[in-house]
């Protein structure tokens, strides 16, 4: 039988082969007891000095946001609009608000766009190792557990409210998470500042036991009353779709608001003129060429979103 | 009222996360003026001006309707474009048009683009310790029929420009507007006299493009052309979301 050396993140720890006992659970570093606030004071401290300076740090960036879950009858969809505001300004006009956690676990995240994008990455990673640990596929409750557990260590100082969803073997499960720590087992969940006009749409038309293609129509309606209704939330409808044994990662399924184009019924005019500068618009002061000895390895083309 | 509804969403105001404080006193100012967004722009050509605005009116994170436009018509040859507080622009233009009238009544003439905009002035350095909150722009033609636009800040310092934008939007739209009408930062460039057809659809490209980033913008675009044959208006619809 092969060893297989399970390697703890503290390398303080001695290498050990792997024991044929019990499955051990050694992921990445364990909880540790107690609240640890030390880069709190830190924090502060820095904001004083930056204060002292008269500026002021960068604040962090928001997805303002519409998510939303609701379970059918053979899984979940999940549901988020595609705009990521810094302040009232758009950041990302086309930014994926829907996770990965596991192939039969999704996440929508609002709130602070780093929080949401590390905490589900590192509850990833961590149920990754989990489910190698237990040999079976991971578990929606889980992943509620392990989020809740981390996002009340940090009293709410991580802004992330989420939107959990996913099949197993107990069959289809959606929760909703709020930055504190609290989470809601629940059949139909919207969170975000676009979630009361979502909302609005869920409580009208949801029913047990929808279809597919209805639960789809309703998510798909509930994000676009979040995007057209609040300024928070814009842009784009991105769905998922889970079910037993197989995952919809449908980005964009909607795309509710293209730029400059009047759509009059089914009629689409190209209303923008165009802008284009002919080269040596620009002042050149002075050119300084350093030729560079180089191979070519790759070449790659990465188109660039000049909408 | 606006600093009850923003405690009861545990705001700092949009798009900030208040600190929440379980124990001692909670201290909720009443503020009088309230952001309801909008962006304006003029420009002034040869024989024309353009005053253009979005019809948006929102508060927070919502909308209070989609059809709102922010230009006022004064006269027949000048338009005022009003955004910041809506319930300071409203009354500011109430005003402006009594003026008006005395002037015509007392004067036996309507007033000039150049009066209307040194009276505005002085309307709004009247309240100068407790402003109007509203960032205005006059569009018109001047006595010799050439584009005139003046521009003011909340507390009546105005000038004469070319083109000008102000509102939500406006440090969006300005650097966009010194280029393509200034020719600012453009070498070897012909500086072409600015044509109408050309003057309209740069306000309305300006527009699209300060919707797609500024959440505040969008709905509709109202654009009016101010020639000496009238002044003609045109709605542009314009992202909704």
């Amino acid at each position: 039988m092969p060893h297989l050396s399970r390697v703890s993140f503290f390398t303080s720890r001695k290498h050990k082969p792997s024991s044929t006992k019990m499955a051990t659970l050694t992921m990445s570093r364990p909880p540790v007891a107690g609240f640890s606030f030390e880069n709190c004071r830190r924090n502060v401290f820095l904001e004083g000095e930056v204060n002292n300076l008269e500026c002021s740090l960068p604040a962090a960036r928001k997805t303002g946001t519409t998510i939303c879950g609701v379970v059918f009858k053979d899984g979940v969809v999940l549901g988020a609009d595609t705009r990521a505001t810094e302040g009232m300004v758009v950041a990302d006009k086309n930014c994926s608000k829907i996770h990965y956690i596991s192939p039969n676990i999704y996440c929508c995240g609002a709130g602070t766009a780093a929080d949401t994008e590390m905490t589900t990455q590192i509850i990833s990673s961590n149920l990754e190792l989990h489910s190698l640990s237990t040999g079976r596929l991971p578990r929606v409750a889980t992943a509620n557990r392990m989020l809740k557990q981390m996002l009340f260590r940090y009293q709410g100082y991580i802004g992330a409210a989420l939107v959990l969803g996913g099949v197993d073997c107990n069959g289809p499960h959606l929760y909703s998470i709020y930055p504190h720590g609290s989470t809601d087992k629940l059949p139909y969940v919207t969170m975000g500042s676009g979630s009361l006009a979502a909302m609005a749409i869920f409580e009208d038309r949801y029913k047990p036991d929808l279809e597919e293609e209805e639960a789809k129509l309703l998510v798909r309606d509930a994000i676009a009353a979040g995007i057209f209704n609040d300024l928070g939330s814009g842009s784009n409808i991105d769905l998922t779709v889970i079910t037993k044994g197989n995952v919809d990662y449908i980005r964009p399924h909607d795309e509710a608001n293209k730029k400059g184009v009047r759509l009059i019924e089914l009629e689409a005019l190209q209303l923008t003129g165009d802008y284009k500068y002919k080269r040596g618009t620009t002042a050149v002061l002075s050119k300084c060429v350093t030729p560079l000895d180089l191979q070519v390895v790759e070449e790659s083309i990465q188109t660039m979103d000049t909408s | 009222f606006v600093s009850e509804m923003l405690s009861a969403q545990g705001f700092g105001g949009p798009g900030k996360m208040k600190e929440y404080h379980y124990a001692g006193a909670v201290e909720n100012r009443f503020s009088p003026y309230a952001f309801n967004g909008g962006t304006v722009l003029a420009v002034a050509g040869e024989d024309f001006a353009i005053v253009a605005s979005d019809t948006r009116l929102s508060e927070g994170y919502s909308i209070h309707s989609r059809d709102s436009p922010k230009c006022y018509k004064l006269t027949d040859t000048t338009v005022i474009g009003c955004s910041g507080f809506h319930g300071d622009c409203l009354t500011l233009t109430k005003i402006i048009d009594a003026r008006l009238k005395m002037y015509k009544h007392s004067n036996n003439k309507t007033m000039t683009s150049g009066a209307i905009a040194a009276m505005l002035s002085t309307i709004l350095y009247s309240r100068r310790f407790f402003p109007y909150y509203v960032y205005n722009i006059i569009g018109g033609l001047d006595e010799e029929g050439k584009g005139a636009v003046y521009s003011f800040d909340p507390v009546g310092s105005y000038q004469r420009d070319t083109y000008k934008a102000g509102g939500s939007a406006s440090a969006m739209l300005q650097p966009l507007l010194d280029n393509q009408i200034g020719f600012k930062n453009m070498e070897g460039v012909q500086h072409l006299p600015l044509t109408q057809e050309k003057a309209v659809q740069l306000v309305k490209d300006v527009f699209i493009s300060a919707a797609e980033r500024d959440v505040y913008t969008g709905d509709a675009l109202r654009v009016c052309v101010i020639t000496k044959d009238g002044i003609n208006e045109q709605t542009i619809p314009l992202r909704k979301d």
